[in-house]
């Protein structure tokens, strides 16, 4: 079997997942292709001739007995926009499994995943996979105001996570990187990032400064999203690579960052 | 089932699908989808003599009906698609055509040279056409002088069949591709995409790093076909067309215009399996018409 596959799936939901994002559970007749945290879909958005290319989404769910994947949307442009509102019962067309995912922790390791905005979604699955090994990894989510955070109940069963908000609604006020957490990183080996990229950039020069290893998944515009259209590079140690199958998690020592 | 093999020049395919250069890699991406051996020929990522770089990021933007580019040509050199590329790709049992770049005659010359001792390697497109490269590439196919002349040494230096991929961003294509056609090629391969433009209003800052790409996709279409048309008509060597194709419907209309093989370029970034899904389409179409032959379509256009 091709290791990728482009598929149809059914929208057999479609609901809110806190103020500003969708969750979207998808459904395939057949066996899903393995799915690992940090891997990506290319999705097809329907019902909008405006929109050309597919759009990129992190996998935020993946339950292989049921052949479910879940993704969650936040409205940013037109393609999310249209993705957003689709209706249940829809087919979706996707490719996937796409890009390289983070790399798992180690037992025994300490680990600690900073995310915010639509980066929380790749974490979340992270954590999930990773608690199935009975791997815990320590959560930390920023958003401006609670509201804009993920409902409770999503994951604190599994792990502990821990909330920043700018306007101090819920946790600790201010960004991720206030949070007392992170001025002990060095209590962690493993530190993952996803989100907005002064939140990813300011979260691996901590990580750096305290030796702490620490992957980033990064999001490009790309076109393809398989590697052949060369569009979603990124400068690396290695040269300009495609974030869509050289990442899109990087350890951040092979990016070009001044941090 | 009908006939579906067509040559061009001393290439022959099995069937006139190829996949367009810059939009299937080396072929090995398209693996993880699909058996390439099922297409006509896949057209390997542009190379040049040395590793490049390319142009910064952001190197793409959606457009209307279509995207703009600006990749420059990303490639690790000749010498290293020889060593560690080409070895894993020559037995895809595909019929591989190498596009070479360069941004002096003498550097076409010499990446020809290179890939002519491939003994896989059925042919050569020589890409006179890249917008994106500030040196060479587009410089040498909207002048007939240049592309007469990077054809005549390139023609020298390798007797594979030799491809010409011609820029639309010319008065006249059809006076280029009666030089390139003079200087010795068997073929020319058209259109590569056509200079554009996007800017971010909000922003008031052009969308990509070049300011300037290539357009492709559908929104290029009904030109192509009007200069595929045209070329046809001006020379006697086949002609392979591009530009905008998404489908079997739009590769019939490029063969009823007078191509003898197409390209399937920017519609792959939408749907990989695009390339065999277009040769079942043809199949289907020949079907349907009652046709025995792909060549009794070619130029067939009722006027």
């Amino acid at each position: 079997m091709a290791r990728k596959a482009v598929t149809e799936l059914t929208v057999v939901e479609n609901k809110p997942f806190g103020s500003n994002q969708q969750m979207l559970v998808l459904q395939g007749e057949q066996e899903l292709l393995p799915v690992f945290p940090g891997q990506f879909v290319n999705v097809e958005i329907p019902d909008n001739k405006e929109v050309f290319l597919r759009r990129p989404f992190s996998v935020f769910g993946y339950d292989k007995e049921n052949n479910l994947l879940t993704l969650l949307v936040k409205e940013l442009g037109r393609g999310s926009r249209s993705l957003a509102r689709v209706e249940r019962g829809r087919k979706l067309d996707l490719i996937y499994p796409l890009g390289k995912g983070f790399t798992l922790p180690a037992a025994g390791d300490r680990a600690l995943a900073v995310g915010g905005g639509s980066g929380v979604a790749p974490l979340i699955f992270l954590a999930t996979h990773a608690a199935s090994f009975q791997i815990q990894i320590d959560l930390l989510f920023g958003a401006r105001s609670a509201t804009d955070h993920i409902p409770s109940g999503t994951i604190e069963q599994l792990t502990r996570c821990w909330f920043t908000t700018e306007d101090g609604t819920l946790g600790e006020p201010g960004l991720v990187t206030d949070h007392p957490v992170m001025k002990k990183l060095e209590v962690y080996n493993r530190v993952y990032t996803c989100g907005p990229l002064p939140m990813m950039r300011a979260v691996a020069a901590m990580a750096k400064a305290k030796g702490v290893n620490c992957e980033v998944s990064l999001e490009n515009l790309m076109a393809c999203g398989f590697g052949v259209c060369l569009c979603c590079i990124e400068p690396t140690v290695k040269g300009n690579l495609c974030v869509c199958t050289e990442g899109p998690v990087f350890n951040v020592n092979e990016l070009l960052w001044q941090i | 089932m009908a006939n579906l093999k067509v040559s061009i020049g001393k290439l022959e395919l099995k069937n006139p699908v190829m996949t367009a250069s810059g939009c299937s890699g080396f072929g090995l991406e398209l693996i993880d989808f699909f058996d390439v051996s099922r297409i006509g020929a896949l057209l390997l990522k542009g190379l040049t003599l040395k590793n490049r770089e390319g142009n910064h990021y952001p190197r793409m933007a959606e457009t209307a009906s279509g995207m703009l580019n600006a990749v420059g040509l990303q490639n690790k050199g000749v010498d290293y698609f020889i060593s560690h590329i080409y070895p894993s790709i020559k037995d895809l049992n595909c019929p591989l055509v190498a596009n070479v770049n360069g941004s002096t005659i003498e550097e076409y010359v010499e990446v020809t040279r290179k890939i002519d001792e491939l003994e896989d390697m059925a042919a050569i497109e020589l890409n006179i056409s890249c917008p994106n490269v500030k040196e060479g590439g587009m410089a040498f196919g909207v002048s007939c002088p240049h592309a007469g002349a990077v054809t005549r040494e390139v023609r020298k230096a390798s007797s594979k069949p030799l491809i010409v991929k011609l820029s639309p961003n010319v008065t006249d294509i059809c006076e280029i591709a009666r030089v390139v056609e003079s200087e010795g090629a068997d073929a020319v391969s058209l259109v590569n995409t056509f200079l554009g433009m996007a800017i971010d209003a909000e922003k008031r800052t052009p969308l990509l790093s070049t300011i300037t790409g290539g357009l492709s996709g559908p929104a290029i279409k009904p030109i192509a076909l009007r200069m595929v048309w045209q070329v046809s008509r001006s020379v006697k060597i086949p002609v392979i067309g591009l530009g905008g194709i998404m489908n079997a419907t739009d590769a019939m209309e490029f063969f009823l215009a007078g191509a003898t093989a197409i390209q399937v370029g920017t519609a792959i970034f939408k749907d990989p399996l695009i390339p065999v899904k277009i040769v079942e389409g043809i199949s289907d179409y020949l079907e349907r018409h009652h046709f025995t032959d792909i060549n009794q379509v070619i130029g067939g256009l009722h006027m």
